[in-house]
C-alpha cells in the first residue's frame, strides 16, 4: 500500500487547482534550475538508479534508453518526443495527468530534455484529448510566460521549447515510429527498426519517445532521490504506477499505487472489489486491451509488475485492469477486441493487415460456436502466425488476446461449437 | 567490412548491405516481393524473414544491415514457418483467378506459392473485394490482385518523380491509388508493369494477348529515343506483342520509357510491305525490279551535284553507310543525316555526343541544360538525372523553356542571350559552376536546329571551357540527341561532302530546281512543300509524311526487323536484332540500297551483312566495339557568331508522337489524347 507522502501524481483526481500557481504549491517546478545545473549525466544517472521502466507498455528501462543519445553534436538536433496517444482500450492514465497534472509533465519534458541534450520538444497528443490538449497548452503557455521554458529555460542558461501537436485519432500513431511519420506530417506508418529513433528519428534526428507517465514523474525522482523511487516495489519494477481499473468492479477508478502490489489487494482496496464478490470473478485482463487474459485461478495471487505478469505469460502494458465478472460472454469480449485491431491494423505488412481480418471473423464464428473443432487450433496457429512476424507490435497485440483466449478458455470454445453443432442436427450429420 | 555466416557459409559484405544481399552474395536465394535494388526499402511484405541467432524474432533481411558475427538461417524451421505464414496471409485474399491473368506465368506470387506454400487453404472466409482503379490508358489494374507491396508507390514517387500514386485506407481496407482517379502523368508508368510482382498492374494494350510461354524472346535495342535503353523484344508469330526493358546498367538500368514500351502497336499498321511507283500522279503498287528500274532510270544521266539523300530520324548505320558509298559511287556528296538542320558538327566527335555518358551523370555535381526538355526528351535520362538530385548535392539550371522535370532547377532565362551572359560571367549560378568538381552541361537539339545553331554551339562550347567542364578525367560537354540515327549517321559520315550540300541547301535546290532527284531514307520530318518539283524516292517501313510525296517507294524494315547497328547519344554503338521478318515484300535497308547499286550499275562491294560490318568499321572504327563508347578528344568545333533572340524551343511537342512507329501506334494515340490534349487545354485556357 503506498503511503500518501509517496504519491506523485497528488492531483489525479482534479480536486486541486491545475495550473501553475496551483502545481507550485503542489511542489512541481521546486528547484528545477538546481536540477537542470546538475547537469545531464546526473540525471540520467538518477533515473538509471531509480529503476523506472518505461510506462508506455514495454517497460524498457527509462534511463538507459536516454543513454542512447548521442553525447556529442555531429550537425543533427536531437529531439524529445512525448507520447500522449493514449489510445489502448481500457488505458485513461495519460488523460488523468495531462488534464489536472499538466505542469509535472511540463516540467518533467524539460528535465528529459536537458538529460537527453535536446533542446525542443514534442506532445503528440490523441486527437479526441481536446480539453485535456487545451489544459497542456494552457501549462506550456504558463511555463513560458514565467520563463520555465523556452530560452534560458528556468534561468539555468539551458535552451528548451516545448510544442503540442494533435493527431487525428488513430491507434497505430501511438506506435513510437507511426507517431515520428505523423508527427512528420506523413501517414501514420511503423517505420522499420534498426535503425532505432535514438539513431535516426524525427525529420533523420536523434529522437527518444517517451510516454507521459514516463516524464511526469521524472521530476520527482530528481528531488526526492532515485532510492527512494527504487525502494517502492519489487526490484526492477520499482517505482509508482497509475492503475486504470474498469469493468466489473464496485467503483472502477484510477489510482497510483506501488508497483508489484498484489492484483487482488489493488481491486479490493481501490476499486471496492469485484462485482458481486471475488468468486464472481471470470478473468481479468491486466495490462489493456493487448494483453493475454488471466483465468481467477492467477489473479488470485499474482503481483502487479512487469516480471511478475510476464512469468504468468500475460504483461503489465500499460497496467489498465479490465475486471471481467461471470455474467461476461469472454469469447465476445477478446471478438471485440480483435475487431478493434483489424480496424487499427495500418495494413502496412502482410501479417497483421491479413491476419487481424482472418483472426477477427474466425472469432466471430466462435462466439457462435459455429466452427470446427479444428479451427481453435488454426485460429491459434493464426495468431503464431502474426506474432512476431510484423514490423510493430500491433501484430502481436492483435494476437495476444486470442491466445490468452484459447489458453485458458479453451473448454468454453469447445463447448459452444458442440452447442451449436447439437443445435443443427442436420448439418452436423452432412 | 561485416563477416557473417549464412546457412553455415561464412561470407564478407561491403559496409552498408543487408542481410539479404549477404545472402545472395552466399548464392543464397530469399523470397521477397517489396524488396527491390532500385526502390527504398519498404520492408512491408515480410516474405524475407530469416532467423539470426540469439535474435527472438525472424529479422526481414531486406532492411536488417548485415552486422558483423551474425549468424543466418534461411531454411530453419522458424525461418520456414514465418514465410509459410506470409505466404498463406498473401493468398487469403488474392483471388484464384491465376487462369484468366495476364501475369500468369511470369508471376512471383505464383512461383513462390509452388515454392513455399501451402498446398491447400485453411480460409474459409469471403476473399476481399477492391474496385478497380483507372491508371490511364496504359497501366491496367485489377486490384483485387494486389499484396500491398507498394513498390509501384515507390517507383512513382522516387524514381518517375511525380506524387500520384499512394495509399488510402488502412488495415485490409489500404488500397494503391491515385488519390483522385486520374491517368498517372509519367513518361516512366509502364515500369510499374514490370515492378508489380502479381498482376494486380498490368499492360492495357497487352492485355490478353499472348501467355509468356508463348513468346519468342529477343534481346535488342530501342531506337525511339536517342538513349538506346537495352529492350527485349516478345514476339509470336510473325507479330511484335510486347517490348520490356532489359537490364543495361550504363544506360536504362532496368527502366523503359512508355514511347518505347508501348508504341511497339504501330509497328503492325500503317506499313509500306509492297514497293509502289507513281504512274499518272498516283502512288501504285509494283515489284520490286520496277521499282529499282524506275529509281535507275530516273538517275540515269542526271549530273551528280543534282542528286541528294536525306537520312531520317530512325536509319541504321548498315543503311547510311550503304547509301553514302553509293553516292560516293555517283559522285555526290549531297547527303545529310541532320534532317532537321541541327548545327552538329562533324569535324569533332565529342562535340555531337553525351560525352559524360549516362551513368556518368552520377559522378557530375552540377547541370546545365540548355534548350532541353529530357523528360520528354530522354525520359530514361531524366530519371537518371532524378537519381542523382536525389542523391544530394546536385544543382541544375536550365536555359530554355520552362517545365516540370520531376527536379528542381534553377531558371536562369529562355533563350542565346542567357547562355552569352552565363558565358560572359554575369549569371550567379556562373560560380556555382566555378565551384563545382564536376559540372556538366546538356545540349539539346532545340538549341542546335536553329538559324543561330552553330553559334550557339561554339557558344556552348565556351561555357564548357570557361567553367573547366572539359579536363583530362572529366568531359562534361554533353549534346542530348531525340533521334537514334543521328550519332551513327554522324560517325558514318553521312554528311555534305567536299562541297557537297547540307539539309537546308538540299530543300533549297529543291525549291529551285538545282536538286532534281532527292533520296530519303526514312526521313520522315521533312516538309514536304519544300521538296519542290524533285523526283522523291522515299525508303521505309511506315505510309508516313515521306512516303506520301515518294514518286517511289521501297519498303524497308523497322528495327525489329533487321539486323542493324544504332549509335545512341553517349556514342554507344549498338545492334538491334531481327525478331520478326520484315512484311509482305518489305526488306531490310541496307539489301534494298545494295539492289539499287547493281540496278543501277554501280554495285557495292559487299553481299553480306558482315561484309558490310566490316567495311562500316573501315569507315569509322568505332563500329568494331558494340557496346563501348569509344574515348573522344576535344577539338575545335562550332562557329562563332552572332545569336538571335528567340528563345530555345523543345523539337519534341508531343513526347507520344515523335516518329513514323509512334504515329501509327494507337496505344500512342490514346497517350496524346489524355496527356497532350488536354494539357494543351489547360495552356490553352490559361492563356486567355
Amino acid at each position: 500500500m503506498l503511503r500518501d507522502q509517496d504519491r506523485i501524481f497528488t492531483n489525479l483526481y482534479g480536486i486541486h487547482d491545475w495550473k501553475l500557481a496551483g502545481a507550485r504549491k503542489r511542489g512541481d517546478w521546486d528547484g528545477t534550475k538546481e536540477l537542470i545545473l546538475k547537469g545531464r549525466d546526473w540525471i540520467v544517472t538518477q533515473v538509471k538508479d531509480s529503476g523506472l521502466r518505461g510506462r508506455g507498455g514495454a517497460g524498457f528501462p527509462t534511463g538507459m534508453k536516454w543513454s542512447f543519445m548521442p553525447k556529442t553534436f555531429d550537425g543533427r538536433p536531437s529531439y524529445l518526443v512525448i507520447n500522449a496517444d493514449e489510445s489502448e482500450p481500457g488505458t485513461c492514465k495519460d488523460r488523468d495527468i495531462l488534464r489536472w497534472d499538466p505542469h509535472k509533465l511540463v516540467e518533467g519534458a524539460l528535465l528529459a530534455g536537458v538529460g537527453m541534450g535536446c533542446h525542443a520538444g514534442y506532445i503528440y497528443i490523441r486527437g479526441e484529448f481536446y480539453n485535456e490538449a487545451s489544459h497542456i497548452q494552457q501549462a506550456i503557455d504558463e511555463a513560458y510566460a514565467a520563463g520555465l521554458l523556452g530560452k534560458n529555460a528556468c534561468g539555468a542558461g539551458w535552451d528548451f521549447d516545448l510544442y503540442l501537436h494533435r493527431g487525428a485519432g488513430a491507434y497505430i500513431c501511438g506506435e513510437e515510429t507511426a507517431l515520428l511519420e505523423s508527427l512528420e506530417g506523413k501517414k501514420g506508418q511503423p517505420r522499420l527498426k534498426p535503425p532505432f529513433p535514438a539513431a535516426v528519428g524525427l525529420y533523420g534526428c536523434p529522437t527518444t519517445v517517451n510516454n507521459v507517465e514516463t516524464i511526469a514523474v521524472v521530476p520527482t525522482i530528481l528531488r526526492r532521490g532515485a532510492p527512494w523511487f527504487a525502494s517502492i516495489g519489487r526490484p526492477k519494477n520499482s517505482g509508482t504506477k497509475l492503475f486504470c481499473i474498469s469493468g466489473h468492479v464496485e467503483r472502477p477508478c484510477n489510482v497510483e499505487e506501488s508497483m508489484s502490489i498484489p492484483l487482488k489487494e489493488l481491486i479490493e482496496r481501490h476499486a471496492g472489489g469485484v462485482r458481486g464478490g471475488w468468486d464472481n470473478l471470470l478473468g481479468i485482463i491486466p495490462g489493456g486491451s493487448s494483453v493475454p487474459v488471466l483465468p481467477r485461478s492467477i489473479c488470485d495471487t499474482v503481483l502487479m509488475d512487469f516480471d511478475a505478469l510476464r512469468e504468468v505469460r500475460s504483461g503489465l502494458g500499460t497496467a489498465a485492469v479490465i475486471v471481467m465478472d461471470k455474467s461476461t460472454d469472454i469469447v465476445k469480449a477478446i471478438s471485440r477486441l480483435s475487431k478493434f485491431y483489424m480496424h487499427e491494423s495500418c495494413g502496412q505488412c502482410t501479417p497483421c493487415r491479413e491476419g487481424t481480418g482472418w483472426m477477427w471473423r474466425v472469432m466471430e464464428r466462435m462466439v457462435k460456436g459455429q466452427a470446427d473443432l479444428e479451427e481453435i487450433d488454426v485460429l491459434e496457429e493464426v495468431t503464431r502466425q502474426v506474432e512476431g512476424h510484423t514490423i510493430c507490435a500491433l501484430g502481436d497485440a492483435a494476437a495476444w488476446p486470442i491466445q490468452g483466449l484459447i489458453r485458458h478458455f479453451r473448454p468454453e470454445l469447445e463447448k459452444r461449437i458442440a452447442a451449436y453443432k447439437a443445435s443443427r442436427p442436420r448439418q452436423a450429420a452432412e | 567490412m561485416p563477416k557473417l555466416t549464412i546457412n553455415g557459409q561464412a561470407v564478407e559484405v561491403p559496409p552498408g548491405a543487408t542481410v539479404l544481399q549477404a545472402c545472395e552474395s552466399a548464392g543464397v536465394e530469399v523470397p521477397r516481393f517489396c524488396y527491390h535494388e532500385r526502390l527504398s526499402i519498404a520492408g512491408n511484405c515480410r516474405m524475407c524473414l530469416v532467423e539470426q541467432e540469439k535474435a527472438p524474432k525472424p529479422i526481414a533481411s531486406c532492411a536488417m544491415p548485415a552486422a558483423d558475427g551474425m549468424v543466418i538461417h534461411t531454411d530453419s524451421p522458424m525461418a520456414r514457418k514465418a514465410r509459410k505464414g506470409v505466404m498463406e496471409f498473401l493468398l487469403i485474399n488474392h483471388p484464384l483467378d491465376c487462369p484468366i491473368c495476364d501475369q500468369g506465368g511470369e508471376c512471383d506470387l505464383q512461383d513462390q506459392a509452388m515454392a513455399y506454400g501451402f498446398d491447400r487453404g485453411r480460409y474459409d472466409e469471403n476473399k476481399r473485394a477492391v474496385p478497380d482503379k483507372d491508371f490511364g490508358p496504359l497501366v491496367k489494374t485489377s486490384m483485387n490482385r494486389c499484396i500491398h507491396c507498394t513498390r509501384c508507390i515507390r517507383f512513382i514517387t522516387e524514381v518517375a518523380g511525380i506524387e500520384e500514386l499512394g495509399a488510402t485506407f488502412r488495415g485490409e481496407h489500404m488500397e494503391v491509388t491515385t488519390y483522385v482517379e486520374k491517368a498517372l502523368s509519367s513518361e516512366l508508368s509502364g515500369n510499374i508493369i514490370d515492378l508489380c510482382p502479381v498482376g494486380a498492374l498490368t499492360s492495357k494494350p497487352y492485355a490478353f494477348s499472348a501467355r509468356p510461354w508463348e513468346l519468342r524472346k529477343v534481346e535488342s535495342v530501342d531506337v525511339l529515343d536517342a538513349v538506346g535503353a537495352a529492350i527485349r523484344v516478345d514476339v509470336r508469330g510473325g507479330e511484335v506483342l510486347r517490348v520490356l526493358p532489359r537490364l543495361n546498367e550504363a544506360v536504362n538500368e532496368e527502366w523503359l520509357a512508355d514511347k518505347s514500351r508501348f508504341a511497339c502497336d504501330g509497328l503492325r499498321r500503317q506499313r509500306l510491305d509492297r514497293p509502289y511507283v507513281r504512274r499518272d500522279g498516283k502512288l501504285q503498287p509494283a515489284t520490286w525490279p520496277e521499282a529499282l528500274a524506275a529509281v535507275a532510270a530516273r538517275l540515269d544521266g542526271v549530273q551528280a551535284d543534282r542528286i541528294a539523300a536525306l537520312a531520317g530520324d530512325l536509319a541504321c548505320v548498315e543503311s547510311m553507310v550503304a547509301l553514302k558509298d553509293l553516292f560516293a559511287a555517283i559522285g555526290s556528296g549531297n547527303i545529310d543525316c541532320r534532317q532537321d538542320g541541327a548545327a552538329l558538327d562533324p569535324r569533332t566527335r565529342a562535340s555531337y555526343v553525351f560525352n559524360t555518358t549516362i551513368a556518368g551523370i552520377e559522378q557530375a555535381d552540377a547541370c546545365l541544360l540548355i534548350g532541353t526538355n529530357p523528360r520528354w526528351e530522354a525520359p530514361v535520362l531524366n530519371a537518371r538525372l532524378r537519381k542523382r538530385f536525389l542523391a544530394g548535392g546536385f544543382r541544375v539550371a536550365l536555359i530554355g523553356q520552362q517545365t516540370d522535370l520531376t527536379y528542381r532547377y534553377d531558371y536562369l532565362g529562355a533563350g542565346p542571350q542567357t547562355l552569352a551572359d552565363l558565358a560572359s560571367g554575369k549569371l550567379a549560378f556562373g560560380d556555382l559552376l566555378r565551384l563545382a568538381k564536376r559540372p556538366m552541361l546538356i545540349l539539346g537539339q532545340g538549341a542546335l536546329a536553329r538559324p543561330d545553331g552553330a553559334a550557339i554551339l561554339a557558344l556552348a562550347r565556351e561555357v564548357a571551357e570557361k567553367f573547366n567542364m572539359v579536363r583530362e578525367d572529366w568531359n562534361g560537354f554533353n549534346v542530348l540527341h531525340t533521334a537514334a540515327a543521328r550519332v551513327g549517321g554522324m560517325d558514318a559520315g553521312f554528311v555534305p561532302g567536299h562541297g557537297g550540300r547540307g539539309t537546308a541547301e538540299i530543300l533549297q535546290g529543291a525549291q529551285n530546281g538545282t536538286v532534281e532527284f532527292v533520296y530519303l531514307l526514312g526521313a520522315d520530318e521533312i516538309d514536304p512543300d519544300l521538296l519542290g518539283k524533285a523526283f522523291v524516292v522515299y525508303q521505309g517501313h511506315h505510309g508516313d509524311e515521306g512516303a506520301h510525296r515518294a514518286d517511289v517507294v521501297l519498303p524497308g524494315a523497322a528495327y525489329t526487323e533487321k539486323n542493324a547497328t544504332y549509335v545512341n547519344t553517349e556514342g554507344r554503338p549498338q545492334q538491334a536484332r531481327l525478331a520478326v521478318f520484315p512484311p509482305g515484300e518489305a526488306r531490310e535497308d541496307w539489301k534494298i540500297i545494295r539492289a539499287l547499286s547493281e540496278a543501277m550499275g554501280k554495285r557495292l562491294p559487299y553481299d553480306n551483312l558482315a561484309q558490310l560490318r566490316r567495311r562500316m568499321e573501315s569507315v569509322n572504327p568505332i563500329f568494331a566495339a558494340p557496346g563501348q563508347v569509344a574515348p573522344v578528344s576535344w577539338g575545335a568545333f562550332g562557329t562563332s557568331g552572332p545569336v538571335q533572340a528567340a528563345p530555345f524551343a523543345t523539337l519534341v511537342s508531343n513526347y507520344y508522337m515523335t516518329d513514323p512507329i509512334s504515329r501509327a501506334s494507337e496505344t500512342m494515340a490514346k497517350c496524346t489524347a489524355t496527356f497532350i490534349a488536354r494539357t494543351g487545354d489547360a495552356k490553352a485556357g490559361a492563356a486567355e
